[in-house]
């Protein structure tokens, strides 16, 4: 019984321990936005509403969290469709070569994320007129992140169990009903991280959008967290931090979405 | 199947076109019929980083421009492109726009970028693109020599000039006061800004002096620490094509540096490491933390502004003082002079691949117009603009502005416009930080020589 | 794993597994078409650029000025100038400290440890845990430094607070450990929805069984839990080393200081490339990141690859 008792004393002290490690450093998010001319130091907030009036009024605001949206979603849909399939097939059926391939490819991925790959990328968008269209950008971001997609999606594949395929097969279903019908439903937990992922790296992503979408219209909120600068380059903390923590309400929102609808807890619930 | 085929055909075609690196075709903006479209862009941006300048495009310019295009009988439409990014990023844009033969039509650049465009291709003679309208403008004769030379590489006008700036040393009257140092006071040699700061570290001040210092601060170190002192030492950075390696102006710059970082207490050497330090020297100087810095009218106008500042200083006004920079001693700074200061400016250029480009430089002269210049300062956004007719009008009221566009532009120096510069910037960076974390400035001035050679092709392209 | 690897009787082994393993029928051509929408888009957006940034890393090309208006090839004089350069080697040395103390030990030890401690429960409470710390990886970069200074500022930051101390500054005192519990913080959430998906593929049968036979906590990891992830381990292991080679987030952080202490490759290269101009020579980095990723992957292989 003491036993019992110490492994639940244990188990709450981790427990507290990780929540203050990944609370603390939230905490300026939470309280900046609410207080008058916030600085970096926490302080109590006085809940003033005023620093979302002045992000209100900036002209780009709101249209550049519906462009993340829209960016995020579009990449991310494009992401898990073309991974799950290709991911089915290399686990099922051994093409040639396929593991060096995959390995080489994700390799090639780490090369495009970085800095030296931006002329390439931003003249290849010329060549194909994918400058200033959302649509391109969501290719662009989809090539990059698809090799790790199918990487992670193969794992999930390769430890299901095939024997519901084959019945299904009996049954007279075609492969791509197989897939949507039997294969989607078991590797669900594994799709929904797939998912969080890429809209994680594409709401985040910088660079890429700025330089290849001019019109502000069309610029995700990424970009627009980088006007909140003055001519010399000092940050409005006022506006950053309420724009920071409209930025962040989306992803929030879409974690515990997907987390609710298609669940991280999806564990074991077919057994073998 | 199909859409991978289409795209394995477009692969083909850029593998075709890809490599050879080069851009070619027009700008984007063709124009239909007989109706004239054109484009500016700008690190600008309504309701965020020179949001002011913006607006002034969008609700000034374009209207009124449209109209006046119109009274010619000319059906022109302009579209204002904003940004609003870091002065890297927005010039990395702009290289690879102009590199594919797009852009807008009229675009805004740092002064210090005209050479490395102009031998890029991405920026051409005004004369070339547009042709004699542009040495024509009447606008030339109201903008001094020295702001005309922001804008002229190799003995040629690239673009219109902006506008320019210039760096005085500010000081806080409260704590000079506390420090019994005068109201008005100018230092005239290095020696005596040293002093002040004893007298105010003897007083309790937490921080007497602030000269940037360190990479983190990247171009606020060579601008507003680095340039001025050589400039105070008698030293140019690129002197007759050659640049000013270990020299001995060098070697007392970063002298200077010890002085203040090396154990004096004088500075805060911590301060110049951190990434946000240049902000932390902002808030402490509007806190009364700080007594001497070193800074560009920037800090008056964007940061201590009393309404519109990033570290607001109620009284702003009344308890910050400034002083010219003087040179090391009276008579020992370039040309001679007593004192020196360091500049810069943006600029407005017609792209090349303008299809329209005699309509885009009307577009750019007209933003640069009296009326519009003075449209553009109103209510609070005073600046020093390239026109001396105009100057005189708007910062009358400016007391600051009028002492730099007065005193401090006629002695004050600029970088050289060459590719190279941003390297050499970062390697003076470097020699200041190697001197704040305790290194000798013999030693920083040769490790910078060394990096120097490299960075210009050899030893044969440095003096020292 | 890769076939070439394989001796032939392993081969025939392999060949009649396939059939096997192939319960759907997809056989060889639709298997193809599965995969053709993914390789088409890689093949365009990422193999083509990529191995223009190769190409490139063999050039002088520049930005702006004259060598953007005529770029030249120059051999291998990027990688020679890399190789001697001892700021190079100093980025090279502080991103294996990084990657391992961060990725390696930090994300994957933590996340796992969320993941296992979560892998029960449901409630308030895992909502919360979990919801923090992915809150933490999926909130934007630029926000996200921001955060972290104002937890460590010197001055006023909310570390020095708590600990009631005064003029702590772990971004200038300890740099290199500040980011890399800044990168386990800001990581940890990728490794644990990892492994918490793949924990969900342990049969629960599996872990019953070995319960009643005793097996302690530790038994039971080793003995049930790790055979069956295993592979997600080596893909996390070898997603997490690659990102974080790559992580520029550093940078929003200290700026690559106090004086290039913490000047890890990837802002190694944004700093040559993005600030400096010289595309060539970063892309020349650049590849000699991918070459020491590829080390990397193949260790990794070696160590965790699964006996068949």
């Amino acid at each position: 019984m003491t036993r019992f008792v110490l492994h639940r004393i244990g188990f709450y002290v981790l427990i507290a321990v990780l929540l203050a490690f990944f609370t603390v450093p939230l905490l300026w998010l939470a309280s900046a936005p609410f207080t008058s001319d916030p600085t970096y130091k926490v302080r109590l907030p006085d809940f003033t509403s005023e620093n979302f009036r002045a992000i209100l009024d900036n002209p780009y605001a709101l249209g550049s969290l519906w462009n993340s949206v829209l960016l995020a979603a579009g990449t991310a849909v494009l992401v898990v469709v073309f991974a799950a399939l290709a991911a089915y097939a290399l686990s099922r059926v051994h093409l040639p070569g396929r593991d060096a391939l995959l390995y080489t490819l994700l390799l090639l991925s780490s090369i495009i994320t970085g800095t030296a790959a931006m002329v390439p990328l931003f003249q290849l968008a010329v060549e194909l007129h994918l400058i200033d269209s959302q649509l391109g950008l969501i290719l662009i971001m989809t090539g990059g992140l698809l090799p790790a997609a199918i990487f992670m999606m193969k794992d999930f594949m390769d430890s299901t169990p095939k024997s519901y395929e084959e019945s299904a097969r009996v049954f007279g279903a075609s492969p791509l009903q197989i897939v949507r019908h039997v294969v989607v439903p078991l590797v669900r937990p594994g799709l929904a991280t797939i998912a969080v992922w890429a809209v994680a790296n594409v709401w985040g992503n910088f660079l890429m959008p700025y330089l290849l979408l001019s019109d502000v219209d069309k610029q995700p909120a990424a970009v627009i967290m980088y006007t909140l600068y003055t001519e010399g380059g000092q940050a409005n903390i006022k506006l950053l931090a309420t724009f920071g923590l409209l930025y962040s309400v989306p992803v929030v929102l879409m974690y515990l979405f997907v987390s609710k609808k298609y669940g991280f807890r999806f564990h074991g619930g077919i057994k073998r | 199947m199909r859409l991978r085929n289409r795209l394995m055909g477009a692969a083909v075609v850029v593998v075709a076109s890809g490599l050879g690196l080069t851009g070619c075709g027009q700008s984007s903006d063709g124009g239909s019929g007989d109706t004239i479209e054109l484009t500016i862009a700008q690190n600008s941006i309504s309701g965020g980083k020179n949001a002011a300048a913006a607006d002034y495009i969008t609700n000034w310019v374009i209207p009124k421009f449209e109209a006046a295009e119109k009274a010619k009988g000319k059906n022109v439409t302009v579209k204002f492109v904003p940004s609003g990014v870091d002065d890297e990023q927005y010039k990395t844009k702009l290289s690879l726009d102009l590199k594919s033969g797009k852009g807008a039509d009229v675009f805004d650049l740092d002064g210090i970028w005209a050479g490395e465009f102009a031998e890029a291709g991405y920026l051409k003679p005004l004369s070339d693109v547009v042709g004699a309208d542009a040495d024509n403008w009447d606008g030339w004769a109201q903008i001094p020599q020295s702001v005309q030379g922001l804008a002229t590489y190799n003995g040629k006008k690239y673009a219109l000039p902006v506008g320019t700036d210039g760096r005085v040393l500010y000081f806080n009257k409260t704590l000079f006061q506390k420090a019994g140092l005068p109201a008005d006071w100018q230092p005239k040699s290095w020696q005596e800004i040293l002093d002040a700061g004893n007298k105010l570290k003897a007083a309790g001040v937490p921080v007497p002096i602030q000269i940037n210092a360190g990479t983190a601060m990247g171009e606020a170190t060579t601008m507003q620490g680095v340039l001025p002192l050589l400039a105070g030492a008698g030293g140019q950075l690129q002197q007759d094509g050659k640049w000013t390696g270990a020299s001995q102006p060098l070697k007392d710059a970063l002298g200077f540096y010890q002085k203040i970082y090396g154990g004096s207490g004088l500075g805060d050497p911590k301060l110049q490491q951190e990434a946000k330090g240049r902000d932390k020297s902002f808030q402490q100087f509007a806190g009364n933390e700080i007594g001497i810095l070193l800074e560009s009218d920037y800090l008056w106008r964007g940061v201590l502004n009393p309404e519109t500042g990033v570290a607001k200083m109620a009284d702003r006004d009344q308890s910050v003082g400034y002083a010219l920079i003087p040179a090391e001693e009276p008579g020992k700074g370039i040309n001679g002079q007593d004192f020196v200061s360091m500049s810069g400016g943006a600029l407005r250029a017609v792209n090349p691949n303008s299809a329209h480009p005699k309509e885009a430089f009307e577009l750019a002269a007209f933003t640069l117009s009296p009326d519009g210049l003075k449209e553009e300062t109103k209510n609070g956004n005073v600046r020093i603009t390239p026109r001396t007719d105009v100057n005189k009008e708007i910062l009358s009221s400016e007391p600051l502005l009028t002492y730099i566009s007065d005193k401090v532009v006629p002695l004050t120096a600029f970088r050289p416009p060459v590719a190279a510069y941003t390297q050499v910037s970062v390697a003076l960076q470097e020699a200041t930080a190697e001197v704040v974390s305790g290194k000798t400035p013999d030693q920083a001035a040769a490790d910078y020589q060394a990096k120097l050679e490299g960075i210009v092709g050899g030893a044969g392209n440095v003096a020292s | 794993m890769a076939q070439a690897t394989l001796p032939p009787e392993v081969l025939d082994d392999a060949k009649a597994r396939r059939y096997s393993a192939d319960a759907a029928g997809l056989g060889r051509l639709r298997a193809g078409a599965f995969v053709a929408p993914a390789l088409a888009l890689i093949s365009l957006f990422l193999v083509f650029p990529a191995l223009w940034v190769l190409y490139l890393g063999l050039s002088n090309y520049r930005l702006t000025g004259a060598a953007a208006a005529a770029p030249q090839l120059v051999g291998f004089d990027n990688f020679v100038k890399a190789l001697t350069d001892p700021e190079f080697w100093n980025s090279t040395w502080l991103t294996f400290e990084f990657v391992l103390g961060s990725a390696v030990i930090g994300q994957v030890v933590l996340g796992f440890l969320l993941a296992w401690i979560m892998r029960d429960r449901t409630g308030p409470l895992k909502r919360i845990v979990e919801g923090l710390v992915i809150l933490a990886w999926i909130l934007p970069s630029a926000v996200v430094s921001f955060l972290w200074v104002a937890l460590l500022d010197r001055d006023d930051g909310t570390l020095n607070t708590l600990l009631h101390s005064q003029d702590f500054a772990p971004l200038l005192d300890h740099p290199m450990l500040s980011i890399i519990i800044f990168n386990i913080w800001r990581g940890a959430a990728f490794s644990m929805m990892l492994y918490g998906a793949a924990l969900g593929n342990v049969p629960p049968s599996h872990l019953e069984s070995a319960r009643l036979a005793g097996a302690s906590g530790w038994q039971q990891l080793r003995d049930v839990v790790f055979p069956h992830i295993r592979g997600h381990v080596l893909t996390n292991l070898l997603l997490i080393s690659l990102w974080t080679f790559n992580d520029f987030t550093p940078f929003l952080l200290t700026a690559g200081g106090p004086d290039g202490k913490t000047e890890v490759l990837a802002v190694h290269v944004y700093q040559v490339a993005l600030q400096g101009g010289e595309l060539g020579y970063g892309a020349a980095v650049s590849t000699v990141i991918l070459l020491i990723n590829l080390v990397v992957a193949v260790f990794y292989l070696r160590l965790l690859r699964s006996k068949k």
